[in-house]
């Protein structure tokens, strides 16, 4: 079917100035997934999938001013022993960046999976987004898959003694960076990706992630600084029988952050927990995205989303489980909660369930409202200032967010960035 | 119904519910058809159809003008696809817009008049239209002992609305309960001021066509502080082949009124699928009340999925006076395809909007039903409460939208919305969109149990019940409160609808 004029036009007007890159062996896979773009149209504010999240400046041709700001806080997760992996405006670092040597994992740049004729990559890159368009189209991961120069390729092998760490750095305010990323959890391995920084003006990542059976990744993402930058992500994850994949993101600030999950479970038994914790003050919009898809027997998905607005910030959340004609005995949770601490702010939710399997215990939640007045009141009665009461609660809001974190100094560190801003924004 | 027969039923789904889903979809009841002599408009819709209606309803030319004009808005809108629902495509250009009863050429003057044939359909259908027979139960009329209950009814008839009983005793406290073509006679102020007002002219595809084309259906009008004395019912019967049915019902309660009002409707078992589009507007003054039931059963196809009526309607109520109540009850059993919901702009401050919702799919039925609730005024409350269930290789969808407007302060609503699948060939899906642009309101959406009131949990387990006993006799106990408020005339269905709990039931 054609496309709306409108959405040709901006489609054809963002293409104008792309060049894919020279990507020997993943260059079928771009054009394919540039097919796509142009079949499927970049998206526009009319389309449903987009209903409450303004797409305009994650198309246009340019990438809007992004300032940059000089904040005195360290770089999250400094404190951590993990090997370090630095894109600088979407573009790698070596220099910023450790060996990329480390037990039980080997790293590539995506330029190189080509001469260096690594199978499992060229089989994996834009495979998972490909079959992430349906039954849902994501027209900017298939342009991510398409034009992306940068990424890694990390091949987990065995369980390495410390995280991979993705670390976006922001310098040009106005920078367009793409990155897409693929990573491969081999049977039995595990890992601990983490990923920081504001990236780029505008930044679109893409991140395909296949773990075979009984394979582990923890994921743990924060998505701070730089108020004024966008970002669209997308995190296909396709999981194997027993495997366990565990997501976490905390996004501070942003203009416009839309964040999509695409998490499809086809082995028996596998456990699937995508959580996320975002604060907002002023011009800041968030939309967490996620589609779950139960293709097998005995899994268990966990959704957890957690926003604070105020001062006119929009929280917006789309979050879908199916399962799939005889995915039985599956155990789907879904809950999303917004606190909007003034009377400007805004929460708009679509929480899914489309169940094709009659043995499954399935359940959703979505609930919005100020702060508890009783539990405020309690708390000043101890002689609690009123910030202080209200930063408390808004914490213990958070709380069941940041506690999909399994590793106790990662969720702390979770916690003083949470922290901070509240005794910053109070 | 071997289908549902031979299904495996997952451990701890009640067996009281599977039979009565059984009972509820199994042999439909009312298939058999009238053999009467119709008058029919050509095939297909065009301007000249839509005057032909028009004209046989004896309008005048402003409301010619405003079908003309929803005609022309509908050739340029397109069908919705959004919902969960596949069929194939409608031609609209191959049914008859308009058929009514030969006999129903000259308008009889009173019910006596009016062909034995039709009170014979409507008598076997159990509502009799003789004033003198009182109603009780869908099924058992005859032998159902006469308790005074009245209840006022316009029988719809394919196109034509072929009487109103009850017309002289209501006339006497001021209520003003007739057929919409003659409300367009008699009553053109009435009709002027407030047709189209809720649901607008172009609101939807279907209610685009509705305006255009629609034959008859009902119209009340209930003055300011009078609490109607008998319910008021309409009973729409499609009959004819390749018929659609396009009815209009208009509701006005004025200031402090109360009215409570039915609606059933079912059609003859026929292999080709039928149309089906209503259209629906209540408008609630200050401190008026309006209670809105329906039982729809129309046609479901056979259990092969051939035939049954597609149901696309469009129900939308307005609580424009403050303190103004609405509340919707839906029995769904019927319909090939239904495509349904009722809605609550709620503009008044203080003004409550209520929706129940059982939905019952079985074979190859689809249902996508929900409900809006558009909270504009300060303090407004609404609740939602839907139980689908699915059987055989039908799909039920909830889909719903609770919206909190900005200037909506201190409002509330409460949403709670399960399914209930037996067998795993069927399908379930739940669709709610929340949007919450203050603080001060609260929008709880519960799929799973543990927003029963904790001190009637509190109660149940203090007897001794586990947590789980003491939720599920709770939540059974609403269900069946809803139903049990269902007006008598639904009781027979209600009845056998008590049974179903929802244990095993996914959000």
């Amino acid at each position: 079917m054609a496309l709306p004029e409108v959405k040709q036009t901006a489609t054809e007007a963002r293409l104008a100035n792309m060049v894919m890159p020279d990507a020997g062996c993943t260059r079928a896979a771009r054009e394919d997934a540039l097919a796509r773009v142009l079949e499927m149209g970049l998206p526009s504010r009319r389309d449903e999938y987009w209903k409450y999240t303004r797409p305009d400046t994650l198309v246009s041709p340019e990438a809007p001013h992004a300032a940059l700001f000089n904040a005195d806080e360290p770089m999250l997760f400094d404190e951590f022993d993990r090997l370090k992996i630095v894109f600088v405006d979407g573009v790698f670092s070596p220099e910023h960046s450790d060996d990329l040597v480390l037990e039980g994992v080997s790293i590539d740049r995506i330029e190189d999976i080509c001469c260096k004729d690594i199978h499992w990559a060229k089989e994996l890159y834009g495979v998972l987004e490909s079959h992430g368009q349906t039954p849902v189209q994501r027209p900017l991961a298939a342009l991510n898959t398409a034009f992306a120069a940068d990424g890694v390729a990390i091949h987990v092998t065995g369980k390495p003694s410390k995280p991979i760490s993705l670390i976006y750095k922001h310098r040009s305010e106005s920078s367009d960076a793409m990155l897409h990323h693929i990573v491969r959890v081999e049977s039995g391995a595990e890992v601990t990706i983490l990923e920081n920084g504001p990236a780029a003006s505008r930044f679109n990542k893409c991140i395909e992630i296949d773990i075979a059976d009984g394979g582990v990744l923890h994921h743990v993402r924060a998505q701070g600084r730089d108020h004024e930058r966008r970002a669209a992500t997308h995190m296909f994850t396709r999981l194997g029988q027993d495997s366990v994949y565990k997501s976490f993101t905390l996004t501070v600030n942003g203009v416009l952050t839309r964040n999509e999950q695409v998490v499809e479970l086809t082995g028996d038994d596998a456990v699937a927990h995508v959580a996320g914790a975002c604060v907002g003050d002023g011009d800041f919009h968030h939309d967490d995205t996620v589609f779950v898809t139960h293709d097998a027997v005995n899994c268990e998905s966990r959704q957890v989303f957690k926003k604070v607005l105020r001062n006119g910030a929009t929280g917006v959340f789309q979050g879908k489980i199916l399962v799939k004609e005889g995915a039985q005995k599956t155990d789907g949770y879904q809950i999303s909660q917004s606190l909007l601490l003034d009377e400007d702010s805004q929460f708009l939710a679509k929480p899914e369930l489309e169940i094709y399997a009659d043995d499954v215990i399935c359940s959703h939640g979505s609930t919005s409202g100020a702060i508890d007045e009783t539990a405020l009141f309690y708390l000043r009665s101890r002689g609690i200032l009123t910030k202080d009461a209200t930063n408390l609660l808004t914490l213990a809001f958070l709380a069941e967010a940041v506690d999909e974190i399994e590793d106790a100094a990662l969720a702390e560190a979770m916690v003083a960035r949470l922290e901070g801003w509240l005794s910053r924004h109070s | 119904m071997a289908a549902l027969d031979q299904t495996q039923v997952k451990e701890g789904v009640d067996q009281e519910t599977v039979d009565a889903v059984r009972e509820v979809g199994g042999a439909y009841k009312y298939g058999w058809e009238t053999d009467i002599e119709m008058e029919y408009a050509p095939k297909g819709v065009n301007p000249d159809i839509v005057r032909l209606i028009s004209e046989k309803n004896e309008e005048p030319e402003w409301m010619t003008e405003w079908r003309l004009a929803a005609f022309e808005r509908w050739t340029q809108k397109d069908e919705p696809n959004w919902a969960m629902v596949s069929y194939p495509k409608i031609d609209f250009q191959d049914q008859y817009y308009y058929a009514r009863p030969k006999s129903m050429e000259e308008k009889p003057k009173s019910l006596d008049d009016v062909d034995p044939k039709l009170l014979a359909t409507y008598e076997k259908l159990g509502i009799p239209l003789k004033e003198q027979m009182i109603l009780a139960g869908v099924d058992g009329a005859e032998d159902a002992p006469a308790e005074g209950r009245k209840v006022a009814v316009d029988a719809v008839f394919d196109s034509v609305s072929v009487g109103t009983t009850f017309q002289k005793e209501l006339k006497q406290v001021g209520v003003i309960f007739c057929s919409i073509s003659e409300a367009i006679r008699e009553h053109p102020e009435l009709v002027k001021k407030y047709l189209g007002t809720v649901v607008p002219v172009s609101d939807n595809f279907y209610a685009t066509l509705n305006s255009a084309v629609f034959s008859d259906g009902s119209f009340v009008y209930i003055p300011p502080g009078v609490r109607c004395p008998m319910e008021l019912s309409t009973y729409f019967r499609i009959n004819a082949e390749n018929t659609g049915q396009f009815e209009r019902t208009l509701i006005i309660a004025d200031k402090g009124s109360y009215v409570s009002y039915l609606e059933g409707c079912t059609a003859p078992q026929r292999d080709t699928a039928q149309l089906h589009a209503a259209v629906v507007e209540i408008i609630i003054e200050e401190d008026a009340e309006v209670k809105y039931s329906t039982v729809q059963n129309w046609y479901p196809g056979d259990e092969n999925g051939k035939g049954g009526i597609y149901n696309f309607v469009t129900k939308r109520a307005d609580c424009r006076g403050d303190r103004s109540k609405v509340m919707w009850t839906q029995v769904e059993t019927g319909s090939a395809v239904t495509w349904k919901y009722p809605s609550c702009i709620l503009r008044g401050n203080e003004s409550q909007g209520e929706f129940y919702s059982i939905a019952i799919a079985n074979n190859y039925q689809q249902a996508d039903t929900g409900t809006k609730m558009v909270h504009l005024g300060k303090n407004t409350k609404s609740r939602i409460v839907s139980k689908g269930i699915s059987a055989g290789k039908a799909q039920n969808t909830y889909r719903g939208l609770v919206s909190m407007h900005p200037k909506a302060k201190d409002s509330r609503n409460y949403t709670q919305c399960d399914s209930l699948l037996i067998g795993d060939k069927c399908g379930a899906h739940t669709v709610p969109y929340i949007e919450v642009k203050n603080n001060s309101s609260r929008v709880e959406h519960e799929a799973t149990t543990s927003k029963v009131d904790d001190d009637q949990l509190f109660y149940c387990r203090q007897r001794g019940m586990d947590e789980e006993e003491a939720v599920a006799l709770v939540v059974n106990g609403f269900c069946k409160d809803v139903l049990q408020a269902l007006p008598m005339e639904f009781a027979m269905e209600a009845q056998q609808l008590v049974a179903i709990s929802l244990e095993g039931s996914v959000g």
